[in-house]
C-alpha cells in the first residue's frame, strides 16, 4: 500500500509547515470527497482523520508533507492521503496506538482515533527515520 | 570609460525622446491593466517614475539598493502599495516596471553598439526594479491578510445573550488555540458581565471537531464552571457525533443537545423558567 495512486490520478502534494496549513488540507481533502462522492459521515469522519493525521505531522514529525487523490481498486474508489514527515519518529508503535497515551499535551486519541475513522490505515516508522501514514476512505 | 559613455549615451536617448518614450509606456501599462487605474493617475505615476529614473541613471546608479535609487524605491513602493490595495495580481503590478522595456526596445532597434551595451546594463536595473515592486506588493498583502485575520478572530465570536441568565456563542468556522482563547475570555466575561449561570457553545457552525477542537471545548467548559455557570454544547451534527464516537472522545458529564433552541429550553427549564403555550392563541 506504499503508493496507493491509480494510474493517470496524480496527488496533490500539501506542505504542513504552519498550523494555518491544516486549514488548506482539511479544504483540499473535503473537495476530494465531495468529488469522490463519499457520505456526508464518511467526508466529516476523512476530514476529521486528516486534521488529526496533519497535526501529529506538524508537531510531532517537526512538518513535512501530504499527498493526496483519489484511487481505485477492485472496482471501488475511494479518497487516500499520505502524511510523510522526517521527523525522530515513533519507538513504540503500540503504545503509540494505544488510547489515551501521548507524548504531548493532546487528548492522546488522534492517532488511534484516525486508525477507527477510516477504512484503510498504514503506519511506518522507525526511531530516526520519520514516520509515514496512510489512509484511504472507500465509497460504500 | 566606455560604460560611463555608453551610459550617458543611453540618459541622452531617454531624455530627448522622454516624452515619446514616457507617453508609450503609460498607453503600454494601461493597455495591460485594462482601465482599471485612471488615465491621469496612471500618467502621473509613471511620469514621475520616468523622470526619476532618468535622474538616477544620470548621477550613474547601477544598482537598485543604491543610493540614487531611494527616490525610485519611494515611488515603486508607493505603486505597488496601490496596485495590491486595489487587488491586481503581481503580475500586472510588474508589468508596471517591465512595460518600459517593451517601449525601449523598437527605438533601440537601429541604436548604436554602445546603446545597446547601455540597454542591457538598464535591462539588469529594470529586472531589480520589477522583483523590488513584487517583493513589495507580497508584503502589503501580507500586511492586508495579517490585518484581516485579526479582525476575523474579533468578529467571529460574539456571544449573545439568549434570555436573562442565559447567554450563547455561536461558533463558526475552525476552532484554533488563538481563537479558542478569544472564545474562552469573551465567554467569562460575558458570565461576569451578565451574572448569567447558563452557557450554551453552539457548533453548528463547526465543521469538523477534531481531537484538539475537542480539547478546546473540554477546557472552555471546564473554566466556565469553575466560574459557577453550566455549559452546554449545542448544534452536533449527526456526522460530528459520529465522529466524535469513533474517535473515542469522551464528553463525559458534559450536556449535550442537537439544537440551539433544545440547549435553550434545558438552560431555561435549569434557571427556573416555564414556558407556557396559551391554547387557542393566535400564532
Amino acid at each position: 500500500m506504499t503508493a496507493p495512486w491509480t494510474a493517470g490520478e496524480d496527488p496533490q502534494v500539501h506542505p504542513i509547515a504552519r498550523s494555518g496549513d491544516l486549514v488548506h488540507i482539511r479544504q483540499a481533502i473535503r473537495t476530494l470527497s465531495q468529488e469522490c462522492r463519499l457520505s456526508l459521515v464518511d467526508q466529516t469522519k476523512m476530514i476529521t482523520a486528516a486534521s488529526e493525521l496533519a497535526r501529529n505531522t506538524l508537531i510531532y514529525g517537526g512538518g513535512g508533507t501530504v499527498s493526496s487523490g483519489l484511487v481505485s481498486a477492485n472496482g471501488k474508489r475511494g479518497v487516500a492521503a499520505v502524511f510523510e514527515d522526517s521527523g525522530p519518529g515513533i519507538a513504540d508503535v503500540e503504545q503509540a496506538m494505544t488510547d489515551g497515551w501521548t507524548s504531548g499535551g493532546g487528548l492522546g486519541l488522534g492517532l488511534s482515533g484516525a486508525r477507527r475513522l477510516v477504512d484503510d490505515f498504514q503506519l511506518v516508522t522507525a526511531p530516526g527515520e520519520g514516520t509515514t501514514v496512510t489512509i484511504i476512505k472507500w465509497v460504500r | 570609460m566606455a560604460k560611463r559613455d555608453s551610459a550617458a549615451d543611453l540618459v541622452g536617448l531617454l531624455t530627448i525622446e522622454g516624452q515619446d518614450l514616457a507617453a508609450a509606456w503609460v498607453r503600454e501599462v494601461s493597455g495591460s491593466l485594462g482601465g482599471r487605474v485612471g488615465t491621469a493617475e496612471l500618467d502621473r505615476e509613471l511620469r514621475e517614475l520616468y523622470d526619476a529614473l532618468v535622474d538616477a541613471l544620470r548621477q550613474g546608479a547601477t544598482d537598485v539598493h543604491s543610493e540614487q535609487m531611494s527616490e525610485i524605491r519611494a515611488l515603486l513602493t508607493e505603486l505597488s502599495r496601490n496596485r495590491a490595495r486595489q487587488g491586481f495580481s503581481p503580475t500586472e503590478t510588474a508589468i508596471s516596471v517591465f512595460a518600459l522595456k517593451r517601449v525601449l526596445e523598437p527605438v533601440l532597434q537601429d541604436g548604436t553598439a554602445d546603446q545597446i551595451r547601455a540597454y542591457l546594463q538598464f535591462n539588469g536595473i529594470l529586472d531589480g526594479l520589477g522583483l523590488f515592486a513584487i517583493e513589495t506588493y507580497t508584503q502589503t498583502r501580507d500586511e492586508l491578510i495579517a490585518a484581516q485575520a485579526e479582525q476575523l478572530l474579533e468578529l467571529s465570536t460574539p456571544v449573545v445573550r439568549l434570555w436573562d441568565g442565559v447567554i450563547a456563542v455561536p461558533l463558526v468556522g475552525t476552532l484554533d488555540s488563538a481563537r479558542t482563547q478569544v472564545v474562552m475570555e469573551k465567554l467569562l466575561q460575558a458570565l461576569v458581565d451578565t451574572g448569567s449561570e447558563q452557557a450554551i457553545i453552539d457548533i453548528t457552525g463547526v465543521p469538523a471537531v477534531d481531537t484538539q477542537v475537542a480539547q478546546h471545548l473540554l477546557k472552555t467548559i471546564v473554566a466556565a464552571r469553575l466560574m459557577g455557570a453550566e455549559c452546554t454544547v449545542s448544534g452536533i451534527s449527526p456526522q460530528i457525533a459520529q465522529t466524535i464516537v469513533a474517535l473515542g472522545i469522551e464528553f463525559d458529564d458534559i450536556v449535550t443537545k442537537a439544537s440551539l433552541a433544545d440547549a435553550l429550553k434545558l438552560a431555561l427549564r435549569r434557571s427556573g423558567v416555564d414556558l407556557v403555550a396559551h391554547e387557542g392563541a393566535q400564532r
